[in-house]
């Protein structure tokens, strides 16, 4: 029988021990996933963490993956401490794709260099504006936002894929649901040659560097800490709990449309029906995973950046189907979830010797 | 009448009680005969709650016996102790809001009858015992003496032979009290015993037959209340001659710093109470006192005096000005500070630093701030000041908030605030459930700070204390605010009659000068 | 005239068919927020519920042993979900959207093998007698087992818990934990139960749809209808007839999305399908409104952290 003693104090160590635990029973469950699917598990494990950083190429790979996964996850990750729970980023990365998007289909070819920066703001008031309606919802309303955010995250895939299947659809492009190809001018240069390594990398660097800033050291930092650990103390101290939410959720929406901008300005290069590959979600993993803080946030973006091309890699090697990427991530999270228990607990088996007591 | 001829109703021998950290009963003795109210007085710490909870089978004894009806017993569980015949009236209750009286009667009883018995049986046991209520009322729509007698009738229909009751009259007026003797008198005659927790020793003398003293969780003494006086119990609880702090006889009264103009306020919902016309000036080096139990208004009146709740600009007024509608940030700035009831949660964040608490409610009035960031030393220097001027006791301003005891933590909160020397401090509880020593520090600091000028407004539920501090003294009732008389005027009585919204002029009460208290009974 | 007839039926039917999962797992979901319990898991447990279903019918060819299986998943999966939010005290709504997350993987992942199978659907249960009735016959009376099991659940749980005491004690529970554990009733084992029990009406609402709705299986199915059946709760104020209302308004939406260009309306494919979607927010801000009498509905313990200790 389980039984949990509060400590005192949080421990410190299973701050930092915490996601290693949760990575650790991941690999373990992921172990014995791998032998009852019937393959060799030391091999697929190898193949899903090892073999796509064995080369330059992956390593480049890993953080093209990484940086819409950086963006969201550093935004939500905000919104959590103030216990906003925005859920729907998937349809503001999508919103912030189609607004940028229809920039860059509009443009003729030679156009200048005010394309780019024109196609970040766009994409994120086009998130901006995707996030907002759950804020407004929420702050008029009473309606949750994880619901409502989560709806029209539907919706929003929903309005792209009508655009790329009709209005928006390739005149040249032999009927596929694609959007025409991005001019020059409206995609972001590569960094490095031989990689799909782009501009979005050094920006989401400055992102989160920022956000870093913010949290740690100004007073709008301060109010989310607050009021996501007690909203009458916030109400208590002047912070309104509306300008929160709004902040909260225009901050994540930014991020997720400038996420989905960068996508198809970069890796994917023009519009088509399935922008991401469930990053709007992931990040939700990887703001917990890192522990709601910037820094976290980066390491946890690479492992599940990893995840995905583990799972990429587990498909071309050994047949499995990629549903497997989507199985390690809810371990890891459910995983850390339960570790993360340890740190205001201890663990303690069997009866209690003393019915606990009320403290005094 | 010897000691064999009556066996105890309930006895202990040598009961030991100890928590990780802590011996919180250590060989306590306790005897209990039928028919008998007996108090069990001791200070907040003294162990009363423990020892009570093993009597009800919540807690079980490390070592002792304990004995029902001179025969050992070993009380497993609250449904055992129900068995036997003990009931338990808690101090916090065990309700359910959303359900009906009735509901919760039957929550509360290990085989309860079909609904429509069971509402027969609880109307007659109101009739017999004068505590009416209606089955079929959903709780959270009555008053907080009427949710006690929800849980007085639910210990009743189990016909106990012991009640156990935990500081019951801390949420009443001085009327209800009174009704309450009355039920518990009866019940006295009727041959059941009463265990009366209490630390209010007025009450006890005027109540209980006999009652034992704990200190630091032993017994330090029984006695008789009927032959003791409230000084005498009280040097007992404490183990020293007690002196009270005294206020200042004269006052010099400066200018109006607070008012509230005809503030009406509709309740929001069906727990909330809608404030009506309430009328309020609170001069510069005064300390005004409104007395009134949990439930009539004060929540609300916090709410509209800090700035949680909007209303028109003028119909708050500070210094002057009116800030009606502004918020906490604006209104701190401009001079009111706040200490609310709830330490944690509401005051500050437990998870947090001491310091990052005193930048809750500091940014406002310190320069904390730099265009937008935070410097941490200043805040760091601010806090460190308020821990060493109110003999905070914890680990440096690093600890967590919810790490300190409940005293400790008050004394941080209110320093924080006097600390910053505002115009106007409101207070809402600035005592409650803390340590007799962390009490007298603070309103020695309230008094020290109207005496520099400040404007002190304070709410709370204890009447000593606010005869205590107090220049001028009023209630709150149903939402009203009654006029405010001069702390020469009136004694408890006078304040009693004020909490249940009765003008004293009315009720026949002769005031300036006059102190023959000719309280016509206003019944409630 | 008939054809108008056969129409309105054929659109009765639809409606049905959209509704009772949605109904199910809001069932399901209904008495564990009574019990003070948030699963923001449904979408995970209802595709683990379907892809075990039909594995189960596959494998076997018996469809109700299907659903049987599906429930039990659906519980098991509720049963984890337990263990961390009751037992190790994680937050809630991180572990519902874990459990969604993983739901969805592991189901997609079992389910590979299943894609492009099909199977006979649960089989048509004609009530002797009163299905030859005309029209009311193939309306009311001709249903699949699961169909006039989610009426039944309806009755039945408005009776349980207003009328039983065990009813009174599971709202008791939601109310305040802590006063139901200070009266002695054990808290956290009938927050189990209730979570159980949603998770087992979570996989059977699964299984209806990848037994009935469309008798094949395919990843990620229910699209989004666990998240829709949370919003009906609450547009149902915790009541078992009025989360009947609210799953059949949202059949009737479904009309709308499925039949919509048949009918004559020329709106792309894809606003058809936002209908739903829309429909649910709209239907949470229409609930949501009135913040106080939410209150006053609401069980006051939804989603907060309970630890017992005398």
């Amino acid at each position: 029988m389980l039984r949990l003693e509060p400590r005192p104090q949080a421990s410190r160590a299973m701050i930092y021990l915490s996601p290693l635990l949760a990575l650790l029973l991941t690999l373990g469950s992921g172990f014995v996933i791998f032998r009852l699917l019937g393959v060799d598990a030391g091999q697929a494990l190898y193949a899903f963490f090892i073999q796509p950083l064995s080369d330059g190429y992956g390593v480049s790979e890993l953080l093209v993956k990484a940086v819409p996964l950086v963006l969201i996850g550093v935004g939500l990750a905000v919104g959590f401490r103030a216990n906003v729970w925005n859920i729907g980023a998937e349809g503001q990365l999508a919103m912030g794709a189609v607004f940028a998007g229809g920039l860059a289909i509009w443009v003729p070819e030679e156009s200048g260099v005010w394309v780019l920066p024109a196609m970040l703001l766009l994409g994120m008031l086009g998130g901006m504006l995707w996030a907002a309606i759950p804020a407004l919802l929420r702050t008029r309303y009473n309606a949750n936002e994880i619901l409502t955010s989560l709806m029209l995250s539907y919706v929003a895939l929903l309005f792209l894929s009508y655009l790329v299947h009709g209005p928006w659809r390739d005149p040249e492009g032999f009927n596929f649901p694609e959007s025409k190809l991005f001019a020059a001018s409206a995609t972001l240069p590569i960094l490095l040659d031989g990689t799909r390594l782009h501009l979005g990398l050094p920006i989401a660097m400055a992102v989160v560097a920022g956000v870093w800033v913010m949290l740690a050291r100004t007073l709008v930092g301060f109010q989310v800490r607050v009021v996501g650990a007690s909203p009458r103390a916030a109400q208590f101290a002047g912070f309104r709990e509306r300008a929160m939410i709004w902040f909260a959720l225009l901050l994540a929406g930014a991020l997720a449309g400038l996420a989905g901008m960068i996508e198809v300005a970069g890796p994917i290069g023009q519009l088509v029906p399935q922008v991401s590959p469930g990053y709007g979600f992931t990040a939700i993993i990887v703001a917990f995973v890192g522990r709601l803080h910037p820094a976290g946030v980066t390491a946890a973006g690479l492992l599940l950046a990893l995840s995905y091309l583990g799972g990429e890699n587990l498909q071309i090697e050994m047949g499995l189907p990629q549903a497997v990427t989507g199985v390690f991530q809810g371990m890891l999270l459910f995983y850390l979830l339960a570790c993360d228990v340890m740190i205001h607990y201890r663990v303690r088996i069997g009866r209690p010797r003393v019915i606990e007591g009320a403290r005094r | 009448m010897t000691a064999h001829d009556r066996t105890p109703c309930l006895e202990l021998r040598q009961v030991v009680k100890a928590f990780p950290g802590c011996l919180a009963n250590d060989r306590v003795d306790l005897r209990v005969m039928p028919g008998e109210i007996h108090a069990l007085l001791g200070e907040n710490g003294a162990g009363k709650s423990t020892l009570v909870k093993m009597i009800f089978g919540l807690l079980r004894p490390d070592a002792g016996q304990l004995r029902w009806q001179g025969e050992p017993v070993r009380i497993d569980s609250p449904a055992r102790a129900r068995t036997l015949g003990i009931g338990m009236v808690f101090q916090h209750f065990s309700l359910f809001e959303a359900l009906t009286v009735q509901e919760n009667i039957a929550l509360g009883m290990g085989n309860p009858p079909p609904m429509a018995q069971l509402e027969q049986q609880i109307r007659a046991v109101e009739a017999r015992y004068g505590l009416p209520l209606d089955p079929k009322r959903a709780v959270h729509s009555l008053s907080v003496g009427e949710k006690q007698r929800i849980e007085i009738v639910r210990c009743l229909l189990q016909n106990p032979r012991l009640l156990i009751m935990d500081e019951p009259t801390s949420v009443l007026t001085p009327q209800e009290a009174e009704r309450l003797f009355v039920t518990l008198r009866q019940l006295r005659a009727e041959g059941c015993s009463i265990l009366y927790i209490s630390h209010k020793l007025d009450e006890v003398r005027q109540l209980c037959d006999a009652a034992t003293i704990l200190r630091g969780g032993r017994n330090v003494g029984r006695c008789k209340p009927a032959d003791e006086t409230a000084a005498s119990m009280a040097a007992l609880m404490v183990g020293e001659a007690v002196v009270p702090v005294s206020a200042h006889p004269a006052l010099e009264r400066g200018a109006v710093r607070l008012a509230l103009c005809g503030i009406s306020r509709r309740a929001v919902d069906a727990l909330a109470v809608t404030l009506e016309q309430v009328d309020l000036a609170v001069h510069g080096g005064e300390i005004v006192g409104i007395a009134g139990v949990a439930g009539n208004g004060q929540s609300e009146l916090l709410a509209v005096l800090c700035g949680e709740w909007r209303c028109r600009a003028d119909a708050v007024l500070l210094n002057g000005s009116g800030v009606g509608h502004l918020g906490p940030h604006q209104r701190r700035q401009r001079g009111l500070c706040i200490v609310p009831e709830e330490r944690l949660g509401h005051g500050s964040v437990a998870e947090m630093s001491l310091r990052d608490n005193a930048l809750l409610s500091g940014y406002s009035r310190q320069p904390f701030l730099r265009r937008g960031f935070v410097r941490t030393a200043a805040v760091g220097d601010f806090a460190r000041a308020v821990i060493e001027r109110f003999d905070v006791r914890c680990s440096g301003f690093d600890a967590a908030a919810g790490s300190l005891s409940g005293g400790n933590l008050q004394k941080f909160i209110v320093g924080r605030e006097v600390h910053q020397a505002p115009d106007v401090l409101v207070i809402a509880q600035p005592t409650w459930g803390v340590d007799a020593g962390a009490a007298a520090l603070i309103h020695r600091a309230l008094l020290a700070l109207a005496a520099q000028g400040t404007a002190v407004l304070v709410l709370s539920q204890d009447l000593d204390e606010l005869l205590l501090i107090s220049h001028r003294i009023g209630a709150i009732c149903g939402g009203r605010l009654s006029p405010l008389y001069p702390r020469q005027q009136l004694g408890v009585e006078e304040v009693g009659l004020l909490m249940t919204g009765t003008a004293l002029e009315t009720a026949g009460v002769l005031l300036p000068g006059d102190r023959a208290p000719e309280v016509a009974h206003a019944a409630p | 005239m008939n054809e108008t007839l056969l129409v309105l039926q054929a659109a009765c039917l639809t409606i049905i068919g959209a509704a009772t999962p949605l109904l199910f797992a809001a069932l399901g979901e209904l008495v564990t927020e009574r019990a003070g319990v948030l699963n923001l898991g449904l979408e995970g447990m209802m595709l683990i519920g379907a892809v075990a279903a039909f594995a189960a019918t596959v494998v076997s060819g018996n469809p109700y042993l299907g659903v049987l299986l599906g429930a039990l998943a659906g519980a098991l999966m509720a049963l984890l979900h337990g263990i961390m939010v009751l037992t190790l005290l994680t937050n809630q709504v991180a572990t519902g959207l874990a459990m969604t997350l993983f739901g969805v993987g592991l189901s997609a992942l079992l389910g590979a093998g299943f894609v492009g199978v099909t199977v006979a659907p649960l089989p048509a249960l004609p009530v002797p007698l009163l299905a030859s009735l005309p029209l009311l016959g193939p309306l009311l009376f001709e249903h699949n087992l699961l169909v006039y099991l989610s009426l039944l659940l309806v009755v039945g749980l408005s009776l349980f818990i207003c009328r039983t005491r065990a009813g009174l004690i599971l709202r008791a529970v939601g109310e305040s934990p802590s006063s139901a554990h200070a009266l002695g009733y054990p808290v956290i084992r009938i927050r189990y139960l209730a979570l159980l029990f949603g998770g087992a009406m979570a996989g059977v609402g699964g299984a209806y749809l990848s037994l009935v709705y469309t008798p094949m299986w395919s990843e990620n199915m229910t699209a989004g209808r666990g998240w829709v059946a949370l919003a009906l709760v609450v547009f149902a104020s915790w009541r078992p007839g009025r989360a009947l209302l609210g799953a059949y308004m949202f059949g009737g939406v479904t009309i709308l999305q499925l039949h919509g260009q048949g009918m004559g309306l020329s709106i792309p494919s894809q606003f058809l399908s936002m209908l739903p979607y829309l429909a649910t927010v709209l239907v949470l801000v229409l609930i949501s409104r009135d913040g106080v009498k939410l209150r006053e509905n609401r069980p006051a313990s939804l989603g907060l952290l309970f630890r017992p200790s005398s």
